[in-house]
């Protein structure tokens, strides 16, 4: 484990923390590019070239589960539409990189995608312009999701709708948005999606070079996101989250504006599921509408449910786990994959609903064993990042 | 009273035509020796009068022409060449009588060329007024109405006076009124167009569209072919409405069957169930079974009351299921939703799966017993469908039959005091671990007579239920939780309101809209349609 839960914002940068995170980054960051890069193709502990994508495909898992676990483990919001947030990040990059093929497409032409040669578009769209410049797509991937929950967000908590009525209406945005984008007349690509990228930042994106800096960045993205995502839960904010989560009325009746620091947890979370998004796209080569599908969404809730939920180490374990668990089976014996899905969900929900640091935790560790930050009564002093109501 | 008079009207007509064919036949004969001609205008007015002629036994003969099989005997006699296993057959064509001892190849061909052949293709089309099949006289008597001419009109006039098929009648009466309109006098004009106003077929629609564009018409047509159009455009929006209305409550009560048990579940116990689709999918399955099950080992007699039994297995079987799945899984999780959510999402994975190694991922089939199959024309045009007729009908029995359970049982009772107060119910004695679990069994048990329903209309798949879980909960959201009124409403709105929007928008684009309208809604009315109102309503947040 990469560090231990603590319980609060002096404790929660100690010495102790940077070491676990310095070396897991070190691991992640540096050790798999030099096995990749620097030691003998025959040797047994190589990385070879094909591994480097998957392996950043599970990086990507990572930080999406990491943006879910934020607002579910910690704000009590299950929200069924991270999917659509990692596809909307996923969508922007697509977007840019098919800017990038240039006049290399099957149609030559130099403005348009192919697909829209394909459906005889004349000029393009406007909500095309600007994604041939890098900085403008990097823009748009935090805007789109984050303005997208924000509205949705908004509009949600601000009518206090909680629990399994604001799981269903993500589900029902989810699924609208999956509707969506299966319309060719939407503009993007329809059914097929975005596809045959060539190159992103002047770098060709099936060389080998390219993927392990793509890895790489994915690395970086985790490794910021989870800082971030701590920051915001050993933060006092993070003590309000905790505490609505388990009485939501009682910290309104409080003083608090719940709505408020939902809505800010919920957007930062949205940005961080799409930059994932983003992130993924070149890695695995297509975004198309298949992402929007809302079996997706749930999926990433059983990621940080196996991991553990309301733990950020526990939430990106649980990712990388599953994922493992899917493209092994869904590899050797694909017709098993479902049944073992619909068994993590059962059993994490019935069995062990602290997931994997869960059970870690409750091991009998020689060192005195630390309490879970859920528990912990903490007296809330004084609110910082939330508006007290007047 | 009318069925004597009509059969009466049936007996003249036999005798009629007992009188007229040997006048017929002699027409035949006629017609027949023109065939043999020597010059092509010849054989030409030949074909013609065959086919104005009406009388089935023309369509062989010309058959034979157009299939190079008439033959010219020296003696004037046209013969059809018949080849049935290897030999050679001769009749005679007029009279229909085998002829032996002539050699075929002795014969001279009767030759068309491609004029010719465009004359036997129209005298063919005219003569299937007269076919003996019900469908192909009632496709000619349709297609009738493009070709007005004086020709068709006399064609037209001969097959009504045998005509005895209502529909047929119906159909020849306006191709016969089209036709007038081109070649009649002004009266007969008039009163054809007042009879062509009457309809709401849109090929008449053109066709009157036709006629108003014809230079220098009579003012006075002029005026009746507007008040026609007028008339046939008012009843086209008519029938355009019902149509959409029809459409809609029959996709209302589809949403309306899913959402039923979901609305018991959800609704009254605050279940989330996500493998409710599943069990709609294993009652489709059911009927899937029972199928086979009849096919094999029962007379074909008896095989349209396979889904009669299937209903009942369906609501067994899947409420069974839905037993056992309530005392295994859902008991540990009540009063954590979300938990519920992701186990029982868990649980309808594992049903898909099983459901697609027992039966293999392709479509099954579930054929439509005789009763159901077909359906009948309500207005011009717009068609009910007797499954989706009978669905509708299914589905406000399984909604009054739950209404009384609710409200006029001892369970019903027990159901509610459990949902309103638990421990006080448990305090009075009822044992509300096992109403839970008969609830839950309840709710899934319609959601498999729902799948069952659903078969009659769609695909059988391991997917059915995913297709319907997101609609069935925004049904039961809309409505309003807890409340059966609610959904009975919601799922009506959501059907008609789906059809009218595809209509302007499309299908996709219509689901979107409504996905989108319903977000908005919730955000207004949190707790649905009909909430609850007081402290049942403050427990669920």
């Amino acid at each position: 484990m990469r560090a231990g839960l603590v319980s609060a914002e002096q404790s929660a940068w100690t010495p102790r923390f940077w070491v676990g995170f310095a070396i897991a980054l070190l691991v992640l960051g540096g050790v798999i590019p030099v096995l990749n890069l620097a030691v003998a193709h025959d040797s047994p502990v190589a990385v070879p070239d094909y591994l480097v994508p998957l392996l950043g495909k599970y990086v990507c898992y990572a930080i999406l589960a990491l943006s879910l676990d934020l607002v579910w483990g910690y704000a009590g919001i299950l929200s069924l539409g991270h999917g659509a947030f990692f596809a909307l990040g996923g969508y922007c990059m697509g977007m840019y990189l098919m800017r990038q093929i240039g006049t290399r497409g099957v149609y030559g032409n130099p403005l348009l995608p192919d697909f829209m040669v394909f459906l005889n578009w004349k000029e393009l769209p406007w909500f095309w312009w600007g994604f041939d410049h890098f900085a403008y797509a990097v823009a748009m991937i935090v805007l789109v999701p984050g303005v997208f929950a924000f509205v949705f967000g908004w509009l949600a908590f601000r009518s206090r709708v909680t629990g399994v009525y604001l799981s269903i209406i993500t589900q029902a945005m989810t699924y609208a948005l999956w509707l969506a984008f299966f319309r060719n007349d939407m503009g993007f690509g329809g059914n097929n999606g975005l596809t045959d990228y060539k190159d992103i930042l002047g770098w060709d994106v099936h060389l080998a070079e390219t993927r392990l800096g793509l890895y790489l960045a994915s690395v970086a993205g985790l490794g910021i996101g989870f800082l971030v995502c701590r920051f915001i839960t050993v933060s006092k904010l993070g003590r309000v989250l905790l505490a609505l989560r388990d009485a939501e009325s009682r910290v309104r009746f409080l003083g608090y504006s719940t709505t408020n620091a939902k809505l800010f947890v919920f957007t930062v979370s949205a940005v961080l599921a799409g930059i994932a998004g983003a992130l993924y796209v070149p890695q695995v080569g297509i975004i198309n509408p298949s992402e929007f599908s809302p079996g997706n969404s749930i999926e990433i809730a059983i990621w940080v449910s196996v991991g553990g939920r309301g733990t950020l180490t526990g939430a990106m374990i649980g990712a990388v786990l599953v994922n493992l668990a899917k493209t092994w089976l869904t590899g050797a014996v694909p017709e098993i994959w479902l049944f073992f899905l619909g068994g993590l969900f059962v059993l994490t929900t019935l069995v062990f609903p602290h997931g994997i640091v869960g059970i870690l935790r409750n091991l009998p560790w020689p060192r005195p064993r630390r309490v879970a930050p859920t528990k912990t009564p903490v007296p809330v002093q004084e609110p910082v990042a939330i508006r007290k109501r007047a | 009273m009318s069925a004597r008079l009509f059969r009466l009207a049936a007996l003249a007509l036999l005798l009629l035509l007992a009188v007229a064919l040997p006048a017929q036949a002699d027409d035949l004969a006629e017609a027949v020796a023109g065939l043999g001609g020597a010059s092509f205008a010849e054989k030409e007015k030949a074909i013609i009068a065959l086919g104005t002629l009406g009388d089935p036994r023309a369509v062989p003969i010309l058959h034979a022409l157009g299939d190079d099989r008439l033959r010219k005997a020296p003696d004037g006699r046209v013969l059809i060449l018949d080849t049935v296993g290897g030999t050679t057959k001769l009749s005679d064509a007029a009279t229909g009588q085998e002829i032996s001892g002539v050699e075929a190849d002795s014969l001279d061909r009767i030759i068309v060329n491609n004029r010719l052949r465009g004359a036997i293709d129209a005298a063919l089309g005219a003569l299937t007024l007269f076919s003996p099949e019900r469908d192909a006289r009632l496709a000619a008597a349709q297609d009738a109405l493009r070709h007005p001419s004086a020709a068709t009109m006399a064609l037209l006039d001969k097959a009504l006076a045998v005509e005895q098929d209502s529909e047929i009648r119906a159909a020849m009466q306006q191709s016969l009124s089209a036709a007038r309109l081109f070649t009649g006098s002004k009266e007969e004009r008039l009163a054809a167009i007042r009879a062509l106003g009457t309809t709401t077929d849109p090929q008449v629609k053109n066709l009157l569209d036709e006629f108003r564009n014809t230079p220098d018409l009579d003012p006075d047509l002029r005026k009746a072919t507007d008040e026609a159009l007028a008339a046939i455009s008012n009843r086209l929006w008519f029938t355009g409405l019902a149509a959409n209305l029809f459409q809609g409550i029959s996709l209302g009560s589809v949403l309306l069957l899913a959402a039923i048990g979901l609305a018991i579940t959800f609704g009254v116990m605050g279940v989330i169930n996500m493998a409710h689709g599943e069990m709609i999918m294993l009652g489709a399955y059911v009927a899937y079974v029972v199928q086979e099950l009849f096919r094999a080992f029962f007379p074909s007699g008896v095989f349209d009351a396979y889904l009669i039994v299937a209903v009942p297995v369906a609501f067994l079987f899947a409420g069974a299921l839905g037993v056992v799945l309530e005392r295994c899984l859902i008991r540990f999780l009540y009063g954590r939703p979300l938990e519920t959510l992701l186990a029982t999402w868990g649980v309808s994975l594992i049903l898909q799966q099983s459901v697609r190694s027992i039966f293999g991922s392709p479509n099954k089939e579930v054929s439509n017993p005789g009763w159901m199959t077909g359906g009948f024309d309500l207005l011009g045009g717009f068609t009910i469908t007797w499954n989706r007729l009978y669905i509708i009908c299914f589905c406000f029995a399984v909604l009054g039959v739950l209404a009384l359970i609710l409200n006029r049982t001892s369970f019903g009772l027990q159901v509610r005091a459990v949902t309103q107060n638990r421990d006080m119910a448990a305090v009075m004695g009822i044992r509300t671990a096992r109403v839970d679990a008969l609830t839950f069994g309840l709710g899934s048990g319609i959601a498999g007579m729902a799948g069952v329903a659903l078969s009659q209309i769609g695909n059988v798949s391991p997917n059915l239920g995913t297709i319907y879980i997101v609609d069935s909960f925004l049904v039961v959201v809309f409505g309003g939780v807890g409340n059966l009124l609610g959904t009975l409403v919601g799922a009506l709105t959501l059907g008609i309101v789906n059809k009218f929007l595809e209509t302007v928008t499309g299908a996709i684009l219509a689901k979107i809209v409504v996905l989108v309208a319903i977000i908005l809604f919730i955000q207004r009315r949190p707790r649905g349609l009909f909430a609850l109102k007081g402290r049942t309503a403050e427990a669920e947040a």
